[in-house]
């Protein structure tokens, strides 16, 4: 069967953001990107059934900046057999990206695809299950076990109290949780590799979607800082501290 | 104005983060009602029924919304919630896997995880991991709102006398099933509401570790977190993680025991009342953001503290 993959540039998870000045944004000049660390491990899990024989052919997709073509080089070079990039130089809603994903899977036809849960940037965890509804798709969210039965799919789901395992009808989506699984690294031969597979630019346009959003930023500020605490030397003096000035035991 | 509050329950009684939702709606104003979606929940919509502040209760009651499965249930939420203005649910595991499935049939952006609300269309939501605060607009006519609960105060769960009505849907999509599921049994207070959290992490060592931190947790009535580094290395499972990717808390008092404090754990504990950390390592960010720090080895320290209280 055929997967598709999307992924995501966003900022490297390990850079500490600082609010631009104007209360505009984040400031993003000169800060390093990666690809976001959910849709690592969902073209991880793509990579996986094609190595099993249960997929064909994995076909990674990006909605961004042109920028973001690294990122799907970095999952080219990690197993993925072609990349689509639908370039946009504005950021664009989960809304926004789902009916692109839709018109990409209506091209595409895929079996099965796979999204990161959430995005470490705009922390959404909207885009894989809009799309379930734009196409129809069941949904297998927060998964950290995925197995093909046949054409149905049976994955389990973190949920809040622990797991929840469902089975769906084939073509489905999954969302992949952090415990999914543990993604490679591309080595070097891999990445010269990754350099001469196909990857095909698309605009929104050519897909007949707008990226136009109902929602607004008006303005992105720092969260408010904590007072700085002190250190205490001794648990005897923590618990006093405790009951007699933040009277919280 | 009226604002649909999807109620969240489990075992045939609603789950506290509804009465959160309730107060994120009260502050956009206007009218709630209260839809509760699920197998043999006549008792769950009595008791939506006496929430404070909530003029209406809608129940579909089906087999096929047994265990909230999103291609059964948000067909349904879509089909009632063009009657509303706002329709909001809690950022449960539950609210985030149906709400935005929901907005895409209703063809309208969702604002995920509200920590407050500055008027009735424009929303307060933390991004990049809680480390800023995006204050958003939405000109979409209805609003699809998920709402991260420890940013609103729960409303009175008694006082409220509304009537409940039978709603219906399409039932069962035919694309999903439910094979079945492992829940975590404790007799803790619930991660998420727990006046008192203690959390380990890396520094316990192993599973067997954790022993030390229940113990203190049962002497201080509190819940047992942890953080990823410490589920992932499979000391405790994973829906006691507390951070960005786990379970987001805001308690009274939250004890952080092993742990370095990395963005990702902090994104889900900064907003506590009172932050103590125990760690070796005087470098540890963790110490940062805490009132009270301690620098010492936890295997000494947790046991004195427990003994101490």
């Amino acid at each position: 069967m055929k997967v598709l993959v999307a992924v995501k540039r966003v900022v490297d998870y390990n850079v500490k953001v600082r609010v631009k000045a104007d209360n505009s944004g984040v400031d993003l000049a000169n800060v390093k990107m990666s690809m976001n660390p959910f849709c690592e491990i969902a073209v991880e899990e793509a990579v996986r059934l094609k190595e099993k024989g249960v997929a064909t052919e994995v076909v990674v997709v990006s909605i961004g900046p042109s920028q973001a073509q690294e990122q799907l080089r970095t999952a080219l070079a990690l197993g993925a057999d072609r990349g689509i990039l639908v370039e946009t130089a504005e950021e664009v809603s989960s809304l926004a990206v789902a009916k692109a994903l839709k018109a990409v899977v209506d091209k595409e036809q895929p079996q099965l695809v796979i999204l990161g849960k959430q995005a470490i940037d705009t922390d959404n965890n909207q885009t894989g299950q809009m799309l379930g509804a734009l196409s129809g798709m069941p949904q297998g969210t927060f998964a950290s076990r995925v197995e093909v039965e046949g054409d149905a799919l049976k994955v389990t789901r973190e949920i809040d109290g622990g797991l929840q395992t469902v089975a769906l009808k084939l073509p489905a989506i999954v969302t992949t949780d952090l415990r999914l699984n543990e993604p490679r690294y591309a080595s070097l031969p891999n990445i010269m590799k990754a350099k001469k597979k196909p990857l095909e630019t698309l605009s929104p346009d050519a897909l007949g979607i707008s990226v136009a959003s109902s929602v607004k930023t008006l303005k992105v500020e720092a969260p408010a800082a904590r007072g700085a605490g002190i250190k205490v030397a001794s648990v005897a003096e923590l618990v006093e501290k405790l009951k007699n000035e933040a009277k919280v035991i | 104005m009226t604002v649909l509050v999807i109620a969240e329950h489990t075992n045939g009684a609603l789950v506290p983060a509804t009465l959160n939702t309730v107060a994120a709606a009260q502050q956009i104003g206007g009218d709630i009602h209260v839809l509760v979606v699920g197998e043999g929940v006549n008792a769950v919509a009595e008791e939506a029924a006496k929430i404070a502040g909530v003029s209406k209760v809608r129940m579909a009651d089906d087999a096929a919304y047994a265990h909230q499965l999103p291609e059964n249930i948000a067909p349904l939420v879509a089909g009632l919630g063009a009657e509303y203005s706002h329709i909001l649910c809690a950022a449960t595991t539950n609210g985030k896997n149906f709400m935005p499935r929901v907005a895409a049939q209703l063809d309208v952006d969702q604002i995920s995880e509200i920590i407050g609300v500055d008027s009735a269309d424009t929303f307060k939501r933390p991004i990049y991991a809680g480390n800023a605060i995006a204050t958003v607009q939405s000109s979409a006519a209805i609003k699809v709102i998920t709402v991260r609960t420890t940013g609103f105060d729960a409303v009175a769960a008694e006082g409220g006398s509304a009537a409940v009505e039978t709603v219906s849907g399409a039932g069962d999509s035919g694309k999903s099933s439910f094979v079945g599921e492992e829940l975590a049994k404790s007799d803790r207070p619930e991660l998420a509401a727990a006046k008192v959290v203690v959390s380990g992490g890396r520094g316990m060592q192993n599973g067997e570790n954790f022993k030390h931190l229940y113990s203190l947790a049962d002497k201080l009535g509190a819940a047992v977190g942890a953080s990823r580094a410490a589920v992932d290395a499979g000391f405790v499972p994973n829906d006691m993680q507390v951070g960005q990717t786990g379970k987001i808390v805001a308690p009274q008092l939250y004890i952080a025991v092993g742990i370095s404090g990395a963005i990702q754990h902090l994104a889900g504990m900064k907003d506590s009342k009172v932050i103590v950390a125990i760690n070796k390592d005087e470098e540890a960010p963790i110490f940062q953001v805490a009132d009270y720090g301690l620098v010492a080895d936890l295997f000494e320290a947790v046991p004195e503290l427990e003994k101490s209280l």
